[in-house]
């Protein structure tokens, strides 16, 4: 009877706890045909053989549907194409801070070179461990504090990329009214929300726009409750507004739904929801801010094969194309003009987004 | 017998003799065996995965690490135990330690003192917040009847969210940086730690005899102190404890503030000894592994520690398995395995014993029947 009680609890504490970065920041297009299932079978593939890529995941790991997802499908895409072996890590829930160090540690002690860290949370563990291993190649995925020569800091411009889907949402809205839904209130997301913001408002600058976070730190529940999201985002419909975009991981899926059942619109994050959300709600998806962690970790892997990996931050900006806005289902077709005359504006530095 | 199985349960009542230490060991034993089916359902080597665990848990590194987990959840588990002893359900240690480490760590980084002070500090700004957090489910239970179970679960989901607000307040930003936390603690407040473990250069945290002294410590009050005896008495009893003079209210008060002063040492450790400030990727969920502890340690601080112990160990040779394509989840399951075996080894054993018991007492009773009574009855 008691452990009931404290199960229920304790079972909904652990849920999500300690998500960190895990969260919107993930998917990533896998439209290249990564395999869906890739342990270690890189010895037929062709090339680099013998490299070994050891990578740590944040709390969610493979099969998150977001951050984590699109990391893996760098992953295998390294396997399929340069024929790497790997072998992936992935963070517990609410974990010492001296597991996330001894995952990398393990890695790099038991021979795996690159070893790839993935989220902030790891910022920390990185530096610690890249300076005991000095031999040894990292990356750290949305971290740039710590700069060692062995570390490659691979970070991505995730306000351009909203910057641009602020601007479709303002373009398509009819009602002069849009809404943001993030995840957790972490600066991370902060910054999907303060480009969004400006995106629309470069369009229309008297434009309402409600944002709403779903949990706060150190609560990361919101990056995976899909009911959070659906609340959230009716009252935003309920409000006035037409078009919600989110940023919130897992929970997104309920944004989508309330779009669909309040006859809205919706824009998707990382990956290119309109293909990868359930199909009976992606025809609400009018576009997605794309964020690709695959491109950065497989452009990594490979630099690691042609011995050219470079220390230090590489940013993946709207001018690098690691994010961009997605234009399945033509949605966008009217407009996509006017999104790209901004897009070469971001990219040529005309127009400098706010990160807060 | 007539104790209740919440009695039994929170280790209020004692077995002594082989049965106390035969219930846990068959119980991980019991454990053990469902971990191995479990691995072998799912098509891992059994043994081969548990000599993994034994071989990475036992090296010095590991032991370290151990030693290091064990003194954080040791605190944890001994702030529950403290109200589970008096009937007391404090779920809200998690968000107590939380907003008490949050609070001292800004403290901490805020001021500079000289070395021994500055780490006394922040320690005693930590048991003051979680004190004051635990008691306002105290006072609540003690003047409005407030059930502490539901108040210090509405507390946890407060304390989320005025932490998150009070973070956002006082972190600085990194360059560069995802992440926020609060200003560094300087080097005089931080608890230098102790090579314990010969063959690991890791350092085993300073308060881990902070961790031992508060054992002790629980020991002592509970029962070598008359506030200790009416705790345990109102534990066992309401009634008889008011009937014979404890101001119940006034111990519920009591109670709560000491069990939230402990939680709020339970993220000392860590924040003196290794992460020097609060930032968004602090450890959460403490509160509830110490639930889970104190429930395996039967609210003794000698139980509690085995307990932490081998949760510790658990959670560090967990670290190793995802290198061999194990899921780490394993760990979780026989974590829930022991938790749940400790509990029905116990209440068996309990009524292994009622039984004995009843059987020694008909027997004895039938023996002083059958022999003639030389004297006369007595009254």
């Amino acid at each position: 009877m008691l452990r009931n009680r404290f199960g229920k609890v304790v079972a909904g504490a652990a849920a999500g706890a300690m998500l960190l970065a895990a969260a919107a920041c993930g998917g990533g297009d896998t439209t290249e045909g990564a395999p869906s299932a890739a342990p270690s079978g890189g010895a037929s593939a062709p090339a680099a053989s013998g490299v070994k890529v050891g990578l740590a995941y944040d709390i969610g790991g493979r099969g998150d549907q977001s951050f984590n997802d699109s990391a893996a499908a760098g992953l295998d895409k390294a396997v399929a194409e340069l024929g790497v072996e790997i072998n992936e890590l992935e963070a517990g829930n609410g974990e010492a801070e001296s597991a996330k160090e001894e995952r990398l540690r393990l890695l790099a002690s038991g021979g795996f070179n690159p070893v790839i860290a993935v989220g902030f949370a790891y910022s920390a563990s990185v530096a610690k461990v890249a300076a005991e291993f000095p031999d040894t190649k990292f990356a750290i995925v949305d971290d740039e504090a710590n700069k060692l020569p062995n570390v490659s800091n691979l970070v991505f411009a995730e306000e351009q990329g909203s910057f641009l889907v602020g601007a479709a949402a303002a373009l398509k809205s009819t009602k002069g009214s849009i809404g943001f839904v993030g995840g957790v209130e972490v600066p991370l997301i902060k910054k999907f929300q303060a480009g969004y913001e400006a995106g629309a408002k470069a369009v229309k600058p008297d434009i309402k726009i409600q944002a709403k976070y779903l949990t706060q730190p150190p609560d990361f529940t919101g990056f995976g409750d899909p009911a959070k999201g659906k609340t959230a985002a009716e009252g935003m419909f309920d409000a006035g507004a037409d078009v919600v975009y989110q940023a919130a991981g897992g929970s997104g899926a309920g944004v989508f739904e309330a779009a669909k059942a309040a006859g809205g619109m919706a824009i998707g994050v990382d990956s290119d929801q309109a293909k990868t959300a359930d199909p009976t709600v992606a025809d609400v998806i009018i576009t997605s801010m794309l964020k690709k962690v695959d491109v950065a970790v497989f452009d990594f892997i490979k630099s690691f094969t042609t011995n050219s990996v470079q220390a230090g931050s590489k940013v993946y900006d709207l001018a690098a194309g690691g994010v961009d806005y997605s234009t399945t289902g033509g949605k966008v077709d009217d407009i996509k003009a006017q999104l790209d005359e901004y897009k070469a504006k971001i990219s040529s530095g005309e127009i400098t987004v706010p990160k807060e | 017998m007539t104790s209740s199985f919440t009695d039994r349960l929170l280790g209020r009542v004692k077995l002594s003799g082989w049965v106390s230490l035969a219930a846990p060991i068959l119980a991980i034993l019991f454990a053990g065996i469902v971990t191995s089916i479990v691995l072998a359902i799912t098509g891992n080597p059994v043994f081969d995965t548990l000599t993994t665990m034994v071989d990475y848990g036992s090296q010095p590194r590991s032991l370290v690490l151990i030693l290091n987990n064990a003194t954080t959840y040791y605190l944890s588990a001994l702030a529950v135990a403290l109200g589970f002893r008096m009937n007391l359900f404090n779920i809200g240690v998690d968000g107590q330690y939380r907003l008490a480490a949050l609070v001292a760590a800004a403290v901490g980084g805020a001021v500079t003192l000289p070395a021994p002070f500055h780490p006394i500090l922040i320690i005693l700004v930590s048991m003051l917040v979680g004190a004051a957090w635990a008691g306002i489910a105290g006072v609540l239970k003690a003047t409005r009847g407030v059930s502490e179970v539901i108040s210090t679960i509405m507390l946890n989901t407060i304390a989320t969210g005025l932490g998150a607000y009070l973070l956002a307040e006082w972190a600085v930003p990194v360059a560069g940086s995802n992440n926020i936390g609060t200003p560094p603690i300087a080097a005089s407040g931080q608890v230098p730690g102790l090579a314990m473990v010969p063959g690991s250069s890791l350092k085993v945290f300073g308060l881990v005899f902070l961790a031992v002294a508060v054992g002790i410590g629980f020991h002592v009050l509970l029962n070598k102190t008359r506030f200790g005896f009416d705790l345990r008495a109102t534990g066992r009893s309401e009634q008889a404890a008011v009937a014979s003079g404890v101001n119940v209210k006034r111990m519920v008060v009591y109670a709560m503030l000491i069990s939230g002063g402990m939680a709020g040492l339970i993220g000392m450790p860590q924040l003196l000894g290794a992460s020097y400030s609060y930032s968004l990727d602090f450890q959460p969920g403490l509160g509830f592994t110490g639930i889970a502890i104190a429930l395996l340690g039967r609210n003794n601080p000698v139980g509690i520690a085995f307990g932490a112990l081998l949760w510790a160990f658990l959670d560090v040779s967990a670290n190793i398995l995802g290198l061999h394509k194990i899921s780490p989840e394993i760990v979780t399951i026989m974590q829930g395995v022991i938790v749940l075996s400790v509990v029905i080894a116990y209440e068996l054993a309990h009524r292994y014993r009622g039984v004995a018991e009843q059987k020694r007492v008909s027997r004895e009773l039938a023996g002083a029947a059958s022999t003639p009574q030389k004297e006369g009855a007595s009254a």
